[in-house]
Protein backbone atom coordinates (compact mmCIF):
# COMPACT_ATOMS: atom_id res chain seq x y z
CA UNK A 1 0.00 0.00 0.00
CA UNK A 2 1.34 3.13 -0.75
CA UNK A 3 1.58 6.46 0.46
CA UNK A 4 -0.99 7.72 -1.46
CA UNK A 5 -3.74 4.62 0.07
CA UNK A 6 -2.94 5.91 3.55
CA UNK A 7 -4.10 9.18 2.94
CA UNK A 8 -7.46 7.96 1.38
CA UNK A 9 -7.83 5.69 4.52
CA UNK A 10 -6.74 8.95 6.88
CA UNK A 11 -9.45 11.02 5.24
CA UNK A 12 -12.39 8.40 5.24
CA UNK A 13 -11.33 6.73 8.35
CA UNK A 14 -9.84 9.16 11.03
CA UNK A 15 -12.55 10.76 12.58
CA UNK A 16 -14.58 7.34 12.50
CA UNK A 17 -10.85 6.00 14.15
CA UNK A 18 -11.12 9.00 16.47
CA UNK A 19 -14.36 8.34 17.61
CA UNK A 20 -14.29 5.22 18.70
CA UNK A 21 -10.74 5.65 20.22
CA UNK A 22 -12.33 8.56 22.78
CA UNK A 23 -14.93 5.68 23.70
CA UNK A 24 -12.20 3.18 24.31
CA UNK A 25 -10.06 5.34 25.97
CA UNK A 26 -12.03 8.06 28.03
CA UNK A 27 -10.29 11.48 26.49
CA UNK A 28 -10.02 13.52 23.94
CA UNK A 29 -6.26 14.29 23.26
CA UNK A 30 -5.64 10.75 24.74
CA UNK A 31 -7.57 9.44 21.76
CA UNK A 32 -5.90 12.24 19.49
CA UNK A 33 -2.46 11.23 20.39
CA UNK A 34 -3.33 7.48 19.81
CA UNK A 35 -4.95 8.08 16.46
CA UNK A 36 -1.95 10.26 15.15
CA UNK A 37 0.63 6.96 16.85
CA UNK A 38 -2.06 3.98 14.93
CA UNK A 39 -1.13 6.12 11.66
CA UNK A 40 2.24 6.47 12.27
CA UNK A 41 2.41 2.76 12.56
CA UNK A 42 0.54 1.78 9.26
CA UNK A 43 2.78 4.39 7.66
CA UNK A 44 5.85 2.05 8.90
CA UNK A 45 3.97 -0.98 8.81
CA UNK A 46 1.76 -0.73 5.76
CA UNK A 47 4.30 -0.72 2.73
CA UNK A 48 6.51 -3.61 3.65
CA UNK A 49 3.73 -5.73 5.30
CA UNK A 50 0.85 -5.23 3.36
CA UNK A 51 -2.90 -3.26 4.15
CA UNK A 52 -4.72 -5.14 6.21
CA UNK A 53 -8.20 -6.48 5.49
CA UNK A 54 -9.82 -4.09 7.74
CA UNK A 55 -7.57 -1.35 7.91
CA UNK A 56 -10.63 0.90 10.09
CA UNK A 57 -10.05 -2.56 12.68
CA UNK A 58 -6.61 -2.16 12.59
CA UNK A 59 -6.22 1.74 13.17
CA UNK A 60 -9.04 0.83 16.37
CA UNK A 61 -6.62 -1.95 17.67
CA UNK A 62 -3.29 -0.30 17.37
CA UNK A 63 -4.49 3.49 18.80
CA UNK A 64 -6.12 1.59 21.67
CA UNK A 65 -3.09 0.12 22.40
CA UNK A 66 -1.04 2.96 22.12
CA UNK A 67 -3.31 4.57 24.00
CA UNK A 68 -3.13 2.56 26.91
CA UNK A 69 0.85 2.19 26.52
CA UNK A 70 0.71 5.72 26.95
CA UNK A 71 -1.31 5.73 30.18
CA UNK A 72 1.42 3.14 31.72
CA UNK A 73 4.04 5.73 30.64
CA UNK A 74 2.27 8.52 32.32
CA UNK A 75 4.54 9.53 35.90
CA UNK A 76 1.46 10.08 37.73
CA UNK A 77 -0.38 6.69 37.12
CA UNK A 78 -2.22 6.73 40.00
CA UNK A 79 -4.76 9.64 38.67
CA UNK A 80 -5.07 7.48 35.60
CA UNK A 81 -5.99 4.37 37.34
CA UNK A 82 -9.41 4.70 36.38
CA UNK A 83 -8.58 5.35 32.79
CA UNK A 84 -6.26 2.36 32.92
CA UNK A 85 -9.31 0.79 34.50
CA UNK A 86 -11.56 1.72 32.02
CA UNK A 87 -9.07 0.85 29.07
CA UNK A 88 -8.30 -2.34 29.86
CA UNK A 89 -11.63 -3.43 30.69
CA UNK A 90 -12.79 -3.49 26.84
CA UNK A 91 -9.65 -4.05 25.55
CA UNK A 92 -10.37 -7.59 25.31
CA UNK A 93 -13.48 -7.22 23.29
CA UNK A 94 -13.69 -3.72 21.51
CA UNK A 95 -17.19 -3.35 19.79
CA UNK A 96 -16.04 -2.57 15.80
CA UNK A 97 -19.45 -3.49 14.69
CA UNK A 98 -19.76 -0.82 12.20
CA UNK A 99 -23.39 -0.15 13.80
CA UNK A 100 -21.10 0.59 17.17
CA UNK A 101 -19.00 2.68 15.40
CA UNK A 102 -21.52 5.04 13.82
CA UNK A 103 -23.00 5.59 17.42
CA UNK A 104 -19.52 6.66 18.20
CA UNK A 105 -19.97 9.15 15.50
CA UNK A 106 -23.02 10.38 17.16
CA UNK A 107 -21.22 10.05 20.62
CA UNK A 108 -19.00 12.49 19.97
CA UNK A 109 -21.20 14.69 17.86
CA UNK A 110 -23.46 14.95 20.85
CA UNK A 111 -20.82 15.30 23.79
CA UNK A 112 -18.96 18.50 20.67
CA UNK A 113 -22.68 19.45 20.97
CA UNK A 114 -23.32 19.76 24.41
CA UNK A 115 -25.29 22.95 26.45
CA UNK A 116 -22.99 22.85 28.80
CA UNK A 117 -20.38 24.53 25.90
CA UNK A 118 -21.05 27.81 24.70
CA UNK A 119 -22.60 27.37 21.16
CA UNK A 120 -19.60 28.58 19.01
CA UNK A 121 -17.47 25.87 20.92
CA UNK A 122 -19.49 23.44 20.19
CA UNK A 123 -19.44 24.14 16.41
CA UNK A 124 -15.64 24.91 16.56
CA UNK A 125 -15.41 21.85 18.58
CA UNK A 126 -17.27 19.44 15.73
CA UNK A 127 -15.74 20.62 12.84
CA UNK A 128 -12.74 20.15 14.43
CA UNK A 129 -13.19 16.93 15.48
CA UNK A 130 -15.80 15.01 14.37
CA UNK A 131 -14.73 16.35 10.24
CA UNK A 132 -11.36 16.50 10.95
CA UNK A 133 -11.22 20.46 9.56
CA UNK A 134 -7.93 22.29 10.13
CA UNK A 135 -7.78 25.03 12.86
CA UNK A 136 -7.85 27.66 10.08
CA UNK A 137 -10.77 26.03 8.06
CA UNK A 138 -12.92 26.24 11.15
CA UNK A 139 -11.96 29.98 12.04
CA UNK A 140 -13.16 30.68 8.59
CA UNK A 141 -16.57 28.30 8.62
CA UNK A 142 -17.16 30.70 11.61
CA UNK A 143 -15.88 33.90 11.11
CA UNK A 144 -13.11 33.76 13.21
CA UNK A 145 -9.73 34.41 14.05
CA UNK A 146 -7.94 31.03 14.10
CA UNK A 147 -5.87 32.16 17.43
CA UNK A 148 -9.59 32.92 19.31
CA UNK A 149 -10.85 29.49 17.68
CA UNK A 150 -7.66 27.47 18.55
CA UNK A 151 -8.45 28.26 22.08
CA UNK A 152 -11.85 27.82 22.29
CA UNK A 153 -11.41 24.31 21.16
CA UNK A 154 -8.15 23.63 24.29
CA UNK A 155 -10.79 25.09 26.71
CA UNK A 156 -14.14 23.23 25.34
CA UNK A 157 -11.68 19.99 25.34
CA UNK A 158 -10.87 20.97 28.84
CA UNK A 159 -13.94 21.27 29.95
CA UNK A 160 -15.53 18.09 28.28
CA UNK A 161 -13.02 16.43 30.72
CA UNK A 162 -13.00 17.97 33.88
CA UNK A 163 -16.79 19.28 34.21
CA UNK A 164 -17.02 15.48 33.01
CA UNK A 165 -19.62 15.70 30.07
CA UNK A 166 -20.22 12.22 29.16
CA UNK A 167 -19.37 10.24 25.80
CA UNK A 168 -22.81 9.38 25.19
CA UNK A 169 -26.30 10.06 23.12
CA UNK A 170 -28.79 11.65 25.43
CA UNK A 171 -31.89 10.01 26.49
CA UNK A 172 -35.06 10.15 24.77
CA UNK A 173 -36.19 12.55 27.24
CA UNK A 174 -33.52 15.06 26.75
CA UNK A 175 -32.94 14.35 22.81
CA UNK A 176 -34.85 17.06 21.47
CA UNK A 177 -33.57 19.85 22.95
CA UNK A 178 -30.36 18.93 22.44
CA UNK A 179 -30.97 17.88 18.68
CA UNK A 180 -30.82 21.94 17.52
CA UNK A 181 -27.27 22.51 18.22
CA UNK A 182 -26.53 18.60 16.34
CA UNK A 183 -28.61 19.92 13.04
CA UNK A 184 -26.96 23.26 12.82
CA UNK A 185 -23.50 21.79 13.01
CA UNK A 186 -24.30 18.79 10.23
CA UNK A 187 -25.52 21.70 8.17
CA UNK A 188 -22.11 23.64 8.92
CA UNK A 189 -20.01 20.45 7.64
CA UNK A 190 -21.83 20.14 4.86
CA UNK A 191 -21.39 23.93 3.90
CA UNK A 192 -17.62 23.52 4.46
CA UNK A 193 -17.79 20.40 1.98
CA UNK A 194 -19.80 22.24 -0.55
CA UNK A 195 -18.27 25.85 -0.65
CA UNK A 196 -14.74 25.03 0.84
CA UNK A 197 -13.27 28.67 1.79
CA UNK A 198 -9.56 27.72 1.08
CA UNK A 199 -7.31 26.10 -1.43
CA UNK A 200 -8.47 24.78 -4.78
CA UNK A 201 -10.34 22.37 -4.48
CA UNK A 202 -14.34 23.92 -4.41
CA UNK A 203 -16.80 21.03 -3.73
CA UNK A 204 -14.93 18.70 -1.30
CA UNK A 205 -17.38 14.88 -1.84
CA UNK A 206 -16.09 13.23 1.20
CA UNK A 207 -17.06 15.93 3.98
CA UNK A 208 -19.96 16.88 2.12
CA UNK A 209 -21.20 12.89 1.62
CA UNK A 210 -19.99 12.24 5.54
CA UNK A 211 -22.43 15.65 6.47
CA UNK A 212 -25.01 13.69 4.73
CA UNK A 213 -24.29 10.35 5.87
CA UNK A 214 -24.79 12.15 9.23
CA UNK A 215 -28.04 13.67 8.81
CA UNK A 216 -29.04 10.50 6.84
CA UNK A 217 -28.07 8.43 10.60
CA UNK A 218 -29.68 11.05 12.52
CA UNK A 219 -33.45 10.68 10.50
CA UNK A 220 -33.06 6.90 11.23
CA UNK A 221 -32.08 7.50 14.81
CA UNK A 222 -34.27 10.20 15.67
CA UNK A 223 -37.04 10.79 13.07
CA UNK A 224 -37.80 13.94 13.44
CA UNK A 225 -39.28 16.61 11.02
CA UNK A 226 -36.21 19.16 10.69
CA UNK A 227 -34.02 16.30 10.98
CA UNK A 228 -35.43 15.60 7.64
CA UNK A 229 -36.00 19.17 6.82
CA UNK A 230 -31.88 19.10 7.03
CA UNK A 231 -31.43 15.74 5.22
CA UNK A 232 -33.64 17.25 2.28
CA UNK A 233 -32.08 20.24 2.29
CA UNK A 234 -28.19 18.75 1.95
CA UNK A 235 -29.62 16.46 -0.60
CA UNK A 236 -31.23 19.42 -2.72
CA UNK A 237 -28.02 21.34 -2.34
CA UNK A 238 -25.44 18.33 -3.21
CA UNK A 239 -27.90 17.69 -6.42
CA UNK A 240 -26.54 21.49 -7.81
CA UNK A 241 -23.16 20.29 -7.49
CA UNK A 242 -22.15 19.27 -10.88
CA UNK A 243 -23.32 22.27 -12.45
CA UNK A 244 -21.86 24.40 -9.70
CA UNK A 245 -18.60 24.60 -11.05
CA UNK A 246 -17.11 25.13 -15.04
CA UNK A 247 -15.46 23.08 -16.92
CA UNK A 248 -12.34 25.20 -15.89
CA UNK A 249 -13.02 24.78 -12.41
CA UNK A 250 -14.59 27.86 -11.86
CA UNK A 251 -17.46 29.06 -10.20
CA UNK A 252 -21.04 29.20 -11.72
CA UNK A 253 -23.88 30.59 -10.00
CA UNK A 254 -27.30 30.05 -9.54
CA UNK A 255 -28.36 32.15 -11.97
CA UNK A 256 -25.90 30.63 -15.05
CA UNK A 257 -25.78 26.97 -13.76
CA UNK A 258 -26.49 24.60 -17.06
CA UNK A 259 -30.11 22.89 -15.11
CA UNK A 260 -29.77 20.18 -16.99
CA UNK A 261 -26.47 19.30 -14.85
CA UNK A 262 -28.48 18.96 -11.54
CA UNK A 263 -28.81 15.68 -10.49
CA UNK A 264 -32.58 14.62 -11.16
CA UNK A 265 -32.44 11.46 -8.93
CA UNK A 266 -30.83 13.19 -5.75
CA UNK A 267 -33.09 16.10 -6.16
CA UNK A 268 -36.26 13.41 -6.35
CA UNK A 269 -34.33 11.84 -2.92
CA UNK A 270 -34.41 15.37 -1.68
CA UNK A 271 -37.95 16.48 -2.07
CA UNK A 272 -39.19 12.78 -1.01
CA UNK A 273 -37.34 13.79 2.55
CA UNK A 274 -39.21 17.21 2.31
CA UNK A 275 -42.36 16.20 1.90
CA UNK A 276 -41.61 13.82 5.31
CA UNK A 277 -40.63 16.99 6.99
CA UNK A 278 -43.68 18.57 5.63
CA UNK A 279 -45.95 16.59 7.19
CA UNK A 280 -44.65 17.08 10.71
CA UNK A 281 -45.74 20.84 11.69
CA UNK A 282 -44.55 23.42 12.53
CA UNK A 283 -41.82 23.31 10.04
CA UNK A 284 -38.69 23.87 11.04
CA UNK A 285 -35.95 26.44 9.88
CA UNK A 286 -34.05 23.32 7.63
CA UNK A 287 -37.82 22.33 6.08
CA UNK A 288 -37.84 25.66 5.22
CA UNK A 289 -34.39 26.22 3.84
CA UNK A 290 -35.05 22.92 2.01
CA UNK A 291 -38.36 24.50 0.72
CA UNK A 292 -36.64 27.51 -1.10
CA UNK A 293 -34.09 25.07 -2.38
CA UNK A 294 -36.87 22.75 -3.83
CA UNK A 295 -38.75 25.89 -5.32
CA UNK A 296 -35.05 26.31 -7.00
CA UNK A 297 -35.07 22.93 -8.18
CA UNK A 298 -38.41 23.03 -10.01
CA UNK A 299 -37.79 26.04 -11.65
CA UNK A 300 -36.61 25.39 -15.42
CA UNK A 301 -34.60 29.07 -15.44
CA UNK A 302 -33.64 31.75 -13.06
CA UNK A 303 -35.99 34.21 -14.33
CA UNK A 304 -38.89 31.69 -14.31
CA UNK A 305 -37.87 30.89 -10.68
CA UNK A 306 -41.04 31.11 -8.41
CA UNK A 307 -39.33 34.28 -6.21
CA UNK A 308 -42.63 35.32 -4.09
CA UNK A 309 -42.93 31.90 -2.91
CA UNK A 310 -39.11 32.21 -2.29
CA UNK A 311 -39.42 35.54 -0.60
CA UNK A 312 -42.08 34.12 1.61
CA UNK A 313 -40.10 31.18 2.79
CA UNK A 314 -37.77 33.68 3.69
CA UNK A 315 -40.13 35.86 5.55
CA UNK A 316 -41.47 32.29 7.70
CA UNK A 317 -37.04 31.48 7.82
CA UNK A 318 -36.28 35.07 9.17
CA UNK A 319 -39.13 34.81 11.97
CA UNK A 320 -37.88 31.77 13.16
CA UNK A 321 -33.85 32.61 12.84
CA UNK A 322 -33.31 36.61 12.76
CA UNK A 323 -29.44 35.80 11.33
CA UNK A 324 -28.17 38.63 9.01
CA UNK A 325 -27.10 35.69 6.44
CA UNK A 326 -30.88 35.07 6.20
CA UNK A 327 -31.23 38.71 6.07
CA UNK A 328 -29.02 39.01 3.09
CA UNK A 329 -30.34 36.09 0.81
CA UNK A 330 -33.92 37.29 1.65
CA UNK A 331 -32.84 40.75 0.01
CA UNK A 332 -31.38 39.15 -2.72
CA UNK A 333 -34.71 37.46 -3.69
CA UNK A 334 -36.84 40.61 -2.44
CA UNK A 335 -34.68 42.18 -5.39
CA UNK A 336 -35.42 39.63 -7.82
CA UNK A 337 -39.32 40.78 -7.07
CA UNK A 338 -39.20 44.39 -6.59
CA UNK A 339 -36.00 44.99 -8.71
CA UNK A 340 -32.30 45.54 -7.59
CA UNK A 341 -32.96 49.02 -5.88
CA UNK A 342 -35.48 47.31 -2.86
CA UNK A 343 -32.17 44.56 -2.70
CA UNK A 344 -30.15 47.07 -2.10
CA UNK A 345 -32.02 48.99 0.73
CA UNK A 346 -32.32 46.13 2.59
CA UNK A 347 -28.89 45.12 2.02
CA UNK A 348 -27.41 48.63 3.23
CA UNK A 349 -29.74 48.29 6.05
CA UNK A 350 -27.83 45.40 7.56
CA UNK A 351 -24.33 46.67 6.88
CA UNK A 352 -23.81 47.97 10.58
CA UNK A 353 -23.87 43.62 11.45
CA UNK A 354 -20.03 43.21 12.54
CA UNK A 355 -20.50 39.50 11.81
CA UNK A 356 -21.54 40.55 7.90
CA UNK A 357 -19.15 43.18 7.38
CA UNK A 358 -16.19 40.72 7.17
CA UNK A 359 -18.28 38.46 5.01
CA UNK A 360 -17.13 38.68 0.98
CA UNK A 361 -21.05 37.32 0.50
CA UNK A 362 -22.54 40.03 1.30
CA UNK A 363 -20.13 42.12 -0.34
CA UNK A 364 -20.81 40.48 -3.79
CA UNK A 365 -24.38 40.38 -3.19
CA UNK A 366 -24.38 44.12 -2.55
CA UNK A 367 -21.93 44.41 -5.83
CA UNK A 368 -24.25 42.52 -7.77
CA UNK A 369 -27.33 44.82 -7.13
CA UNK A 370 -25.79 47.81 -7.38
CA UNK A 371 -24.63 46.47 -11.03
CA UNK A 372 -28.08 45.44 -11.78
CA UNK A 373 -29.01 49.31 -10.65
CA UNK A 374 -26.77 50.92 -12.35
CA UNK A 375 -24.62 52.20 -9.95
CA UNK A 376 -21.06 51.29 -11.79
CA UNK A 377 -18.68 52.78 -9.35
CA UNK A 378 -20.36 51.69 -5.59
CA UNK A 379 -20.51 48.17 -7.61
CA UNK A 380 -17.10 48.92 -8.36
CA UNK A 381 -16.10 49.26 -4.58
CA UNK A 382 -18.71 46.14 -3.34
CA UNK A 383 -16.52 44.06 -5.59
CA UNK A 384 -13.54 45.33 -4.42
CA UNK A 385 -14.35 44.68 -0.98
CA UNK A 386 -15.65 41.49 -1.65
CA UNK A 387 -12.53 40.37 -3.64
CA UNK A 388 -9.97 40.92 -0.66
CA UNK A 389 -12.66 39.00 1.37
CA UNK A 390 -12.55 36.12 -0.38
CA UNK A 391 -10.13 33.36 0.43
CA UNK A 392 -11.02 31.19 -2.13
CA UNK A 393 -9.05 30.85 -5.56
CA UNK A 394 -11.75 30.02 -7.53
CA UNK A 395 -13.99 33.19 -5.42
CA UNK A 396 -11.52 35.59 -6.51
CA UNK A 397 -10.87 34.78 -9.85
CA UNK A 398 -15.23 35.01 -10.24
CA UNK A 399 -14.89 38.31 -8.45
CA UNK A 400 -12.29 39.51 -10.94
CA UNK A 401 -14.16 38.45 -13.78
CA UNK A 402 -17.10 40.44 -13.10
CA UNK A 403 -14.79 43.76 -12.26
CA UNK A 404 -13.41 43.46 -15.43
CA UNK A 405 -16.87 42.94 -16.53
CA UNK A 406 -17.47 46.34 -15.41
CA UNK A 407 -14.69 48.31 -16.01
CA UNK A 408 -15.17 46.89 -20.05
CA UNK A 409 -19.00 47.87 -19.82
CA UNK A 410 -20.17 44.49 -21.69
CA UNK A 411 -21.98 43.32 -18.80
CA UNK A 412 -25.65 44.05 -19.01
CA UNK B 1 -18.08 12.78 40.64
CA UNK B 2 -18.99 15.28 43.03
CA UNK B 3 -20.08 18.57 41.80
CA UNK B 4 -21.08 21.76 44.10
CA UNK B 5 -24.50 23.50 42.80
CA UNK B 6 -24.08 26.99 44.15
CA UNK B 7 -27.66 28.78 44.72
CA UNK B 8 -27.73 32.21 43.45
CA UNK B 9 -31.07 34.40 43.99
CA UNK B 10 -31.48 37.97 44.46
CA UNK B 11 -32.43 38.17 48.11
CA UNK B 12 -34.94 41.04 47.31
CA UNK B 13 -37.25 38.52 45.49
CA UNK B 14 -37.19 36.48 48.62
CA UNK B 15 -37.01 39.60 50.79
CA UNK B 16 -40.76 40.44 48.86
CA UNK B 17 -42.30 36.84 49.44
CA UNK B 18 -45.28 36.67 52.14
CA UNK B 19 -44.15 34.63 54.90
CA UNK B 20 -46.30 31.49 53.17
CA UNK B 21 -44.37 31.25 50.68
CA UNK B 22 -41.22 31.43 52.60
CA UNK B 23 -42.30 28.94 54.19
CA UNK B 24 -43.52 26.87 51.49
CA UNK B 25 -40.25 27.48 49.81
CA UNK B 26 -38.15 26.08 53.11
CA UNK B 27 -40.36 22.78 53.20
CA UNK B 28 -39.27 22.43 49.02
CA UNK B 29 -36.04 22.61 50.09
CA UNK B 30 -36.42 20.14 52.86
CA UNK B 31 -38.22 18.16 50.27
CA UNK B 32 -35.16 18.59 48.00
CA UNK B 33 -32.58 17.53 50.06
CA UNK B 34 -34.41 14.28 51.44
CA UNK B 35 -34.85 13.12 48.10
CA UNK B 36 -31.72 13.80 47.06
CA UNK B 37 -30.22 11.84 50.49
CA UNK B 38 -32.30 9.32 49.83
CA UNK B 39 -30.58 8.71 46.09
CA UNK B 40 -27.54 8.93 47.54
CA UNK B 41 -26.59 11.56 45.81
CA UNK B 42 -26.69 14.36 48.48
CA UNK B 43 -22.99 14.46 50.74
CA UNK B 44 -23.59 17.77 51.81
CA UNK B 45 -24.99 21.20 51.68
CA UNK B 46 -26.35 24.12 53.54
CA UNK B 47 -28.56 27.14 53.16
CA UNK B 48 -26.86 30.33 54.10
CA UNK B 49 -27.77 33.70 55.91
CA UNK B 50 -28.14 36.46 53.40
CA UNK B 51 -24.94 38.44 52.43
CA UNK B 52 -24.98 41.51 54.86
CA UNK B 53 -24.68 38.71 57.64
CA UNK B 54 -21.22 38.37 55.09
CA UNK B 55 -17.66 38.98 56.50
CA UNK B 56 -14.55 39.04 53.79
CA UNK B 57 -11.25 38.34 54.97
CA UNK B 58 -7.93 38.80 53.08
CA UNK B 59 -4.74 37.89 54.08
CA UNK B 60 -1.48 40.42 52.82
CA UNK B 61 2.02 40.88 54.36
CA UNK B 62 0.66 38.48 57.39
CA UNK B 63 -2.16 40.70 58.42
CA UNK B 64 -5.58 39.57 58.56
CA UNK B 65 -7.85 42.49 56.82
CA UNK B 66 -11.53 42.07 57.13
CA UNK B 67 -14.17 43.86 55.33
CA UNK B 68 -17.97 43.81 55.57
CA UNK B 69 -20.29 42.09 53.03
CA UNK B 70 -19.47 39.72 50.54
CA UNK B 71 -16.43 39.71 48.26
CA UNK B 72 -18.14 41.53 45.22
CA UNK B 73 -21.55 43.36 44.60
CA UNK B 74 -23.17 40.83 41.97
CA UNK B 75 -26.99 40.86 40.79
CA UNK B 76 -27.90 37.47 42.44
CA UNK B 77 -26.48 36.54 46.04
CA UNK B 78 -24.69 33.03 47.03
CA UNK B 79 -27.92 31.65 49.20
CA UNK B 80 -26.80 28.29 49.58
CA UNK B 81 -24.87 25.34 48.28
CA UNK B 82 -25.08 21.42 47.74
CA UNK B 83 -22.16 19.10 47.17
CA UNK B 84 -23.38 16.29 45.06
CA UNK B 85 -22.65 12.73 44.03
CA UNK B 86 -23.01 12.61 40.22
CA UNK B 87 -22.37 10.08 37.66
CA UNK B 88 -21.30 12.94 35.17
CA UNK B 89 -22.28 16.40 34.43
CA UNK B 90 -25.61 15.12 32.79
CA UNK B 91 -26.63 13.67 36.06
CA UNK B 92 -25.01 16.95 38.05
CA UNK B 93 -27.27 18.81 35.95
CA UNK B 94 -30.20 16.88 36.46
CA UNK B 95 -30.09 16.72 39.77
CA UNK B 96 -29.30 20.43 40.85
CA UNK B 97 -32.76 21.65 38.17
CA UNK B 98 -34.63 20.04 40.87
CA UNK B 99 -33.38 22.62 43.30
CA UNK B 100 -36.64 24.72 44.20
CA UNK B 101 -34.45 28.00 44.10
CA UNK B 102 -33.85 27.58 40.07
CA UNK B 103 -36.85 28.65 39.43
CA UNK B 104 -36.32 31.80 41.13
CA UNK B 105 -31.95 32.34 40.66
CA UNK B 106 -29.21 30.32 38.96
CA UNK B 107 -27.60 27.22 39.91
CA UNK B 108 -23.87 27.36 39.02
CA UNK B 109 -22.84 23.61 38.97
CA UNK B 110 -18.71 22.68 39.14
CA UNK B 111 -17.13 19.80 39.52
CA UNK B 112 -15.17 19.77 42.78
CA UNK B 113 -10.75 19.91 41.94
CA UNK B 114 -9.09 16.79 43.83
CA UNK B 115 -6.01 18.37 45.10
CA UNK B 116 -3.34 16.46 44.58
CA UNK B 117 -1.73 13.77 46.89
CA UNK B 118 0.27 14.97 49.98
CA UNK B 119 4.27 15.23 48.95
Amino acid sequence: MDTLDLETVYRQHSRQVLATLIRLLGEFDLAEEALQDAFAAAAQQWPSQGAPDNPLAWLIRCGQNRGIDQIRRRQTVRFHADELARAAEVSDTPDLAESSLQDDQLRLIFTCCHPALAVESQLALTLREVCGLTTEQVARALLQKPTTLAQKIVRAKRKIREAGIPYEVPDDKHLAERLGAVLHVVYLMFNEGYARTDGEGLIDASLTAEAIRLAELLATLLPDGDVFGLLALVRLQDARKAARVDEHGELVTLEDQDRTLWNCEEIGLGKAWLMRALGKSPAGAYTLQAAIAAAHADAPSFEETDWQDIVGLYDLLYQRSPTPVIALNRAVAVAMVEGPQAGVALLEGLSSHKAIQNYHLFHAALADLYRRAGHQEQARVAYERALSLASQAQEKRFLQKRLFQLDSGNYQ
Amino acid sequence: MKYVALVYYREQTINDMTEQQWHDLNQECIRCVENLADKGKFLAGQALQPVDSATTLRVRDGEVLMSDGPFAETKEQLAGFYLLEARDLNEALQLASHIPPARLGSIEVRPVRDLPPKD
